[in-house]
């Protein structure tokens, strides 16, 4: 009860810090044709949070994904499809809540077909049966796409970038938006428990680590100021997945266009 | 007399049309040189070197340069703005060149473009996948100004600019620093020597 009271607390004071926020201007992205500045509120806090992250991650998260990197490939594709799987249970409410309904019952066979037939996820075989490409939704989406702004940017021990809004749509996984959280933690279920769902989202971010550990060093090494490439990288990465941006649609991924205008190096 | 001067300005636009090239032609044509340095039997540091060459032959680095640096090359002067090139210039070919040189024999397909207007077009493509990564979709911002000489601007890969991203990493540097240009052209200097 304490927990919850605590978790309601943060999000309203997330919450409330994103509307302020939202007063600035240049924050105030319900205006969707305006170009995305996003303030670093919090730059010093988020540097020394990055380094600490940066510390972790080169001590153990790092390591682990090298490991994962050399377990068999069948294993890995295994363990991927499985927790990909398991992300439709947040999809899913997200379609429905931008008003996607079709690709919401998409999505819905999608888990159904690979909960069952794929063995809990672990085969994707609506990919073989020719579903639509799979993509990710989450409840900052949804509140970008209903016009909230992103707030300040902000760095989270463990866990990374992010963004006030972003920030306040992790909550509502836990505040009852991710039936596999609801079902892990509060299910009085004696196969699942806190620890699997905590294993599980565990596993994905190594997942995630170990697909991107030559880019990441890449990038590192490339980088003459290696936080504000990654801010820059997350930030760009947001606004497309709120934009749902489509290949092909040009119009919206190449909309600012004023910048590259003015340049004339002939 | 008359006759002459209309031959030659017929000669002059087929002339030109001839020598026009097509940005995905010249992307394509661009990633298969590359491709073929990296796949060559050499030591890194002569891939790298080859593909410089090849980058300041293909890529508007000069544009790049004033892009990435935003509202602050407004204030630079004129000895300040040839430093800076200067400066950029090392910066950009070390860290395109050894981006690159990490990859192996790339098998990169052009796919199609899309006119954005007059100055630009974006060349799609897709680096194909291999057993050890998934398929990567690469967009080229193509300057198209001058259609004789088409140039690479920007790389936007996934949907993230690499323009863009050096543009706000050079920003927070100036924003930290107070705006002192100095301070970005020790750094520029510090990473081109390392």
């Amino acid at each position: 009860m304490f927990n919850r009271f605590i978790i309601i607390l943060l999000s309203v004071f997330v919450f409330s810090l994103n509307a302020y926020a939202g007063t600035d201007g240049k924050l105030d992205l319900s205006k969707k044709e305006q170009p995305k500045k996003i303030k670093d509120c919090f730059e010093k806090l988020n540097r020394a949070t990055f380094s600490f992250n940066q510390g972790l991650d080169k001590a153990i998260i790092k390591p682990i994904a090298k490991g994962y990197r050399n377990l068999p490939d069948p294993i890995q594709k295994g363990t991927k499809n499985a927790v990909t799987n398991l992300s439709n249970l947040i999809t899913i409410p997200n379609n429905i809540l931008q008003g996607d309904v079709k690709l919401a019952v998409i999505n819905t066979g999608r888990l159904v077909v690979n909960t069952t037939v794929g063995l809990l996820g672990t085969i994707d075989v609506a990919n073989k049966m020719g579903f639509p490409k799979y993509v990710k939704e989450d409840y900052g989406q949804t509140l970008g796409a209903w016009g909230v702004g992103p707030g300040c940017y902000v760095v989270l021990p463990v866990l990374g970038p992010s963004t006030l809004r972003d920030t306040a749509g992790s909550f509502a996984n836990v505040m009852g938006g991710d039936p596999w959280y609801n079902a892990s933690v509060h299910g009085n279920n004696e196969f699942l428990s806190e620890g699997l769902y905590i294993t599980s989202k565990a596993i994905s971010g190594v997942d995630f680590r170990a697909d991107n550990l030559e880019s990441f060093d890449n990038l590192e090494e490339n980088s003459i100021d290696f936080y504000a490439s990654v801010r820059s990288l997350y930030l760009q990465d947001r606004e497309n997945k709120i934009d749902n941006n489509q290949r092909g649609n040009v119009e919206v991924i190449y909309k600012n266009e004023e910048d590259w205008e003015e340049i004339d190096s002939n | 007399m008359k006759k002459i001067l209309i031959i030659l300005l017929l000669f002059n636009l087929k002339f030109g049309h001839v020598f026009s090239i097509e940005p995905e032609i010249f992307v394509q044509s661009t990633v298969n040189r590359a491709s073929q340095v990296l796949s060559k039997d050499i030591s890194k540091e002569d891939k790298i070197n080859e593909l410089k060459s090849i980058a300041k032959e293909t890529v508007d680095i000069r544009g790049i340069g004033f892009y990435t640096l935003g509202s602050a090359r407004k204030n630079l002067d004129n000895d300040q703005k040839l430093k800076y090139f200067i400066l950029f210039e090392k910066y950009f070919l070390k860290s395109f060149s050894s981006r690159l040189s990490e990859y192996t024999n790339p098998k990169i397909e052009v796919q199609g473009k899309e006119v954005l207007n007059k100055n630009y077009t974006i060349v799609k493509s897709l680096l194909i996948s291999t057993s050890e990564r998934p398929e990567v979709k690469i967009d080229w911002r193509v300057y198209t100004k001058n259609p004789d000489s088409p140039l690479i601007r920007d790389l936007i890969i996934e949907g993230l600019s690499l323009a863009r991203t050096q543009k706000e990493e050079f920003a927070s540097i100036l924003n930290s620093n107070d705006g002192n240009i100095d301070s970005l052209f020790k750094i520029l200097e510090e990473f081109s020597e390392n």
